[in-house]
């Protein structure tokens, strides 16, 4: 190592002249990363200005309740809250089961800004929650990716992650989930974990603790970091790359952060119990294993340490196979091996589809489509690999990370679609290292091929910073092995120093001899570079604009040059909530507990929580049940209201029928008498003439299609198109009360128990005519235990034709 | 505010049942009973039936089945409280009455009263099967006893019957004990089994059986023995109370003041049972018995008197509840050593029978089982004869807050032992390591 004091004696000009480009260039990022800022949060609000300021979705409609609890009851009444109004009757203890980073981030941010005499509402703070921290994301992209490549990649990143569509799609204004700020957390604590890495500084250290310890409150994907690290860690050691700063930003992560970790309700114990955790104690053991060989082969001769190692390798052995013996019997006997079972679907992509219906059937944990992959992250799936390439040019521990990082989260965004929003931050930090690196080849040799034309002034500052990182890292490994505790106060000092040193030797010079390229190609290199960043915003404004900024609750389709709104959920929700008595309990499935509660507030009996299998199935058991079967489900269950969506009149594809065979699935994996082939005709699933009966007298089947045939009169539903194989049908146990606008929400309530027994019905021949010949009279709701006969008498008078009457829906 | 609004819903779920019923808690008595008949006769010849009711505040207004202007509702307001339908022969009722609009008075929680006949109409019939009692479909057939018939000076063809085979419920017929047989000539019904709703009170002996008098056997009766039911009520689950027999001269004044010998036995009664035994059953069926209420349901920790609105698990809690019944003038404490509450979450985790002070006060105390979640207070009180009582009241039931545990553990201080001990170590460890040299 150059002394540093020397060097910046030796050449003071230039010295000057480099502060004063270094500060301009200060300036101009920090300006950059303000406006990528900006650029992150505006292109965040396409909802609010398309649609309006509303929470989307399902789950934000949770956050959103839990939010308003917090904010109305205190900290403490939501750590304790114990919430009766959803698994009914089971109710939830939402303090000790819910990440609470989110809710207290938006709270915290709701209390601040009232306390400034901001007055906003909940509801707006949530809603904008995400854009916020996309901003804050970007900039930890800023830092994480300076960190590896230095700050033009750092830019060229942040500027990347403000507008990748896949994490756009999680945090548009609305979209108030816990990814919205867990992403951010994940990126600040990787920027902190390289931060230590590259400083070996215990402030960071600890920093970096405390950046895990909000993404543990914020969301599950925390298990991601305490996973990746340790793999980071052990890949270090193992290429001999351990040093004491890899020491220092790993040992203390894994004491603080698990100290702090295990004190969030939600995770607890699972912290040191649960397998997902056990890389991180196992890597502890090895970094301390290792760091303590490094101290006794600097104290002991070679040839003592030779002896030394045989001795204990042939103990440490036997002891360390009794050990993971003992782990191993521990670990094999329970029965899921320790993993939670959305883990394993990770380890094994087939796990969920073979044993846990309920996560295979969440459309967010299926694998992705490539189309996917283009959509999500569009040009930086080509960039990626130039990334990784970079990033082996050369290797330092950073940039081991960021391929590390890379490489899983492929695999992962592999398995679940929704973990692409891992992937989205490495693709961006990959593609911003490779667009800058190749930004600074191109303009590099440009400006060597034309020296006259370009001044020396005009480096920019992403290729001054990046050589800087590497520089470093070389120095880091060079001195390794005598670097102790003395020095660490100084490096501080001497990192800035090498900035101006190194470039200026002969390492760059060599580097610019090499990577010049003729100036034809790299100007023409330089235009589709350029293009392609064009491209790639173009996709992120239009993915913004039009794909994810629906909130959902609300549809909107465009058709004849004319745009129709659906506002159908809102429409079912306020009716109950209007319509309804406060303690009345509302089934459906699980997927719209959420909005229930928070919209409709009423009780639900499964929502979007799905913690309890049993509830699940039930209610999956009692859609797939015969009416009466299921009303009897319904009714041990005090449900007064049942509810179903249904897509067939409007063509709105991800309706109940559509996500039916995982009712049946799940309600079969607890209750077998349900059995998926009875739903099944040869294998298809199919509701037209040719469905099974099984299928056509099932309550789903039934509730959807209930009168539908008045709609056109051949009841042709739009989303499956096709006919319904059963047109005409009563209904005996459950009667409707509210449809939609557009049919899609349809609301039914249980009828009570028949008030009287009747005695034994002899129809007579009449009434078996009026049960196939009663059918669209819509505005008579006939019970079944009323007279027959008195039935018959009506219908037969109001329908005189039974073919070719004017079958009208009367809601349009 | 929270408090408030649960005791409103409890109240108001207390008092629903009884809004749309006739028989208001509020104004029990004054009475309208609208009677139907086949003819005008038989105002006269049952006068001794009807003054009955009219001597216990009932008002009663006679009208023709086919009188064109009869209505039982007017502006959607029901007229009446009651119906007597001693019209068996009607085929199609006059005004707007018509089966949807009987059973719908039923429906709304109104009593009524079936006296059907050997030449009953099918309306009549369809009425019955309404309400859950076939009649014989035979249209000529009555019910005949060869063996238990009432002795009289002509021989006969043994359709009038003297059965004493009656229902033991002293809530439905009185405490007072029937000694005269029941005279009954008309037809015979029976009833479903699995129907829970309806309760034969009358019953035909073993030996009946119903066919056509006038003509041989030719195949067996449909209906034979005990399954025949002379007299039925129905109870619905609104509480609405039905009687149904197949004779309406049971009613007349000529079988009240008859005299009966039952065929084989010695004695012979003055009198027939049949005024106190319709008497009495009107009275069951017009709500002057057995006719239960609840108030005042409360519940609170014990060792306080304001209700909370949740319970946390472990806690003590007290649970009252008062029960009157109505005697035809007031409200009487209802005693009874089997009202049981439940504290129920899918299935009952607290099942206790509650003790009274014969004051009609039920209490009883309990603690909260050690799992979490919404329980419901529920008393399900089914007593035959009785109206049933289903009250159900909801509470949340929370687990404990994070500062309501223990904050020190006995069995954990080798632990709390070990931490600090490792703590000061580590301390001394790193002054040592620090300054020494």
């Amino acid at each position: 190592m150059a002394p540093p004091e020397a060097s910046s004696a030796a050449f003071p000009n230039r010295y000057a002249s480099n502060a004063l480009r270094h500060a301009f260039g200060d300036v101009l990022s920090y300006f950059i990363l303000l406006l990528i800022g900006v650029l992150a949060f505006s292109i965040r609000i396409f909802s609010v200005i398309k649609y309006e300021s509303v929470i989307h979705e399902f789950d934000p409609y949770f956050n959103y309740r839990v939010t308003k609890f917090l904010t109305k009851q205190g900290i403490y009444e939501f750590w304790n809250w114990f919430d009766d109004r959803t698994w009914y009757p089971l109710g939830r203890v939402i303090g000790g089961t819910v990440y609470p980073g989110l809710t207290l981030t938006a709270g915290t941010i709701w209390w601040l800004l009232n306390s400034l005499n901001i007055p906003l509402s909940v509801e707006t703070v949530c809603v904008f929650t995400a854009p916020i921290f996309s901003a804050l994301a970007s900039w930890a992209t800023y830092l994480l990716t300076k960190e590896v490549k230095g700050a033009g990649a750092g830019l060229t990143s942040a500027f990347l992650l403000a507008m990748v569509p896949s994490y756009i799609s999680r945090s548009v204004a609305g979209s108030y989930d816990n990814e919205a700020v867990a992403i951010f957390a994940l990126i600040f604590t990787f920027g902190l974990y390289i931060k230590t890495l590259n400083t070996g500084s215990l402030f960071y250290a600890t920093l970096n603790a405390l950046a895990y310890f909000y993404m543990v409150c914020s969301w599950g994907g925390y298990t991601f970091i305490i996973n990746l690290i340790p793999m980071h860690v052990l890949l270090c050691v193992v290429t001999g790359r351990y040093s004491s700063r890899l020491y220092i930003a790993y040992a203390p992560l894994v004491v603080l952060g698990t100290l702090l970790a295990a004190s969030v309700p939600v995770v607890g114990f699972n912290a040191v119990m649960t397998s997902e955790h056990f890389a991180s104690f196992l890597v502890f053991i090895i970094i301390h294993v290792v760091a303590f060989v490094y101290y006794i082969k600097g104290i002991l001769s070679p040839k003592m340490f030779k002896v030394a190692v045989t001795l204990v390798v042939s103990v440490g052995l036997a002891v360390c196979c009794a050990m993971i013996a003992v782990l191993i019997a521990l670990v094999a006997s329970s029965p899921t091996k320790g993993w939670s079972g959305r883990s394993l679907s990770l380890l094994d992509p087939t796990y969920a589809s073979k044993y846990i219906p309920i996560i295979a059937s969440v459309s967010e944990h299926q694998p992705p489509t490539w189309p996917s992959y283009f959509m999500d992250i569009n040009v930086l799936a080509f960039l990626v690999p130039a990334g990784i390439i970079a990033c082996f040019l050369p290797l330092s521990d950073a940039s081991s990370f960021a391929v590390l990082y890379i490489a899983t989260s492929a695999y992962f965004s592999g398995v679940m679609v929704r973990l692409m929003l891992v992937l989205a931050p490495a693709a961006c930090i990959t593609s911003g290292i490779a667009l800058s690196e190749a930004f600074d080849v191109f303009t590099r040799s440009i400006k060597f091929q034309l020296p006259g034309v370009l001044s020396n002034a005009e480096v920019d500052v992403g290729e001054t910073s990046s050589a800087v990182v590497e520089a470093q890292n070389v120095a880091g490994k060079t001195d390794k092995p005598e670097e102790t505790s003395k020095d660490r106060p100084s490096r501080k000092k001497k990192k800035e120093r090498v900035h101006e040193e190194k470039p200026s030797t002969k390492a760059k010079a060599e580097k610019k001899r090499l990577l010049a390229l003729p100036l034809a190609a790299s100007v023409i290199s330089l235009l589709l570079l350029v293009f392609l960043g064009a491209f790639y915003v173009r996709h992120c404004v239009w993915a913004a604009a039009e794909v994810y900024s629906a909130p959902s609750v609300v549809l909107s389709y465009r058709s004849h040059g004319r745009l129709h709104i659906f506002d159908d959920f809102r429409e079912a929700y306020a009716w109950l909530r209007h319509n309804t008595d406060v303690n009345d309990k509302v089934a459906s499935w699980w997927d719209y507990g959420y909005q229930t509660t928070a919209m409709a507030n009423r009780t639900v009996i499964v929502d979007n929580n799905t913690w309890n299998n049993t509830h699940i199935a039930t209610v999956g058991t009692a859609m797939s049940s015969p009416e009466r079967a299921a009303w009897e489900i319904f009714h041990s269950l005090d449900v007064k209201y049942v509810f179903v969506i249904f897509g067939g009149l409007i063509g709105y594809p991800s309706d109940d029928i559509n996500k039916f065979l995982w009712m049946v699935r799940i309600g079969g994996g607890l209750f077998p008498h349900i059995k998926e082939a009875d739903y099944l005709r040869d294998g298809s699933y199919r509701i037209d003439s040719k469905a099974t009966p099984t299928m056509l007298n099932c309550l789903m089947y039934k509730l959807s299609y209930y009168r539908f045939v008045e709609t056109d009169g051949k009841a042709f539903d739009k989303v499956r198109q096709t006919e319904i194989g059963k047109k005409y049908f009563k209904l005996t146990h459950f009667e409707e009360v509210f449809t939609t606008h557009h049919w899609m929400v349809r609301i039914y309530k249980l009828k009570p128990p028949k008030n009287r027994i009747r005695g034994k019905t002899k129809k007579s021949k009449p009434v078996q005519f009026s049960l196939f010949c009663s059918k669209n009279n819509s505005d008579v709701h006939l019970q079944v235990d009323f007279n027959l006969l008195m039935l018959w008498q009506k219908t037969s008078s109001r329908n005189s034709s039974r073919s070719g009457a004017q079958k009208k829906n009367p809601w349009h | 505010m929270g408090k408030l609004w649960v005791i409103l819903i409890a109240s108001i779920s207390i008092l629903l049942p009884f809004l749309g019923n006739a028989f208001s808690p509020e104004s029990p008595t004054d009475r309208r009973v609208l009677v139907l008949l086949d003819d005008s006769a038989i105002k006269s010849s049952h006068s001794i039936y009807f003054n009955s009711l009219k001597s216990r505040g009932f008002d009663l207004e006679f009208k023709l089945a086919d009188d064109p202007k009869i209505a039982l509702q007017r502006y959607g307001q029901y007229l009446y409280d009651a119906l007597i339908l001693f019209c068996p022969s009607v085929e199609r009722f006059g005004g707007s009455i018509d089966l949807a609009a009987i059973i719908d008075f039923v429906d709304s929680g109104r009593d009524l009263i079936i006296a059907a006949d050997s030449n009953a109409s099918d309306l009549i019939r369809e009425v019955g099967t309404e309400c859950g009692v076939e009649f014989d479909e035979d249209p000529s057939a009555m019910v005949i006893d060869h063996i238990g018939y009432a002795v009289s000076e002509t021989e006969g063809d043994h359709t009038l019957i003297a059965s004493d085979d009656l229902i033991k419920a002293d809530v439905i017929l009185g405490s007072k004990k029937m000694v005269a047989p029941i005279l009954f000539q008309g037809i015979g019904h029976s009833l479903n089994p699995a129907n829970n709703l309806v309760l034969k009170v009358l019953s035909a002996s073993p030996s009946a059986y119903s066919a056509n008098p006038k003509s041989k056997l030719s195949t067996p009766p449909s209906l034979t023995g005990s399954a025949i039911s002379l007299v039925s009520i129905v109870q619905a689950r609104n509480n609405a109370r039905i009687l149904i027999t197949g004779s309406l001269s049971m009613f007349s004044n000529r079988f009240f003041r008859s005299g009966v010998q039952k065929a084989g036995r010695k004695t012979k009664h003055e009198k027939s049972g049949n005024e106190q035994f319709l008497t009495e059953i009107s009275k069951w069926v017009f709500h002057e018995r057995g006719h239960l209420k609840t108030v005042n349901i409360k519940h609170h920790k014990v060792g306080e008197t304001d209700e909370p609105s949740l319970y946390r698990i472990n806690d003590e809690l007290e649970y009252s509840v008062e029960i009157y019944e109505w005697s035809g003038t007031s409200w009487e404490p209802y005693v009874a050593n089997d009202v049981q509450v439940q504290f129920y979450m899918m299935s009952p985790y607290v099942l206790k029978t509650m003790s009274h002070d014969k004051k009609g006060l039920y209490s009883t105390s309990f603690k909260v089982p050690d799992v979490y979640g919404v329980f419901q207070f529920k008393v399900e009180y089914q007593k035959l004869g009785y109206t049933s009582l289903s009250l159900s009241k909801q509470i949340p039931v929370r687990p404990y807050r994070h500062n309501e545990y223990e904050r020190f553990i006995p069995a954990a201080y080798p632990y709390y032992g070990a931490a600090f001990s490792m703590m000061a170590g580590f301390f001394i460890f790193s002054f040592v390591h620090l300054y020494s040299k």
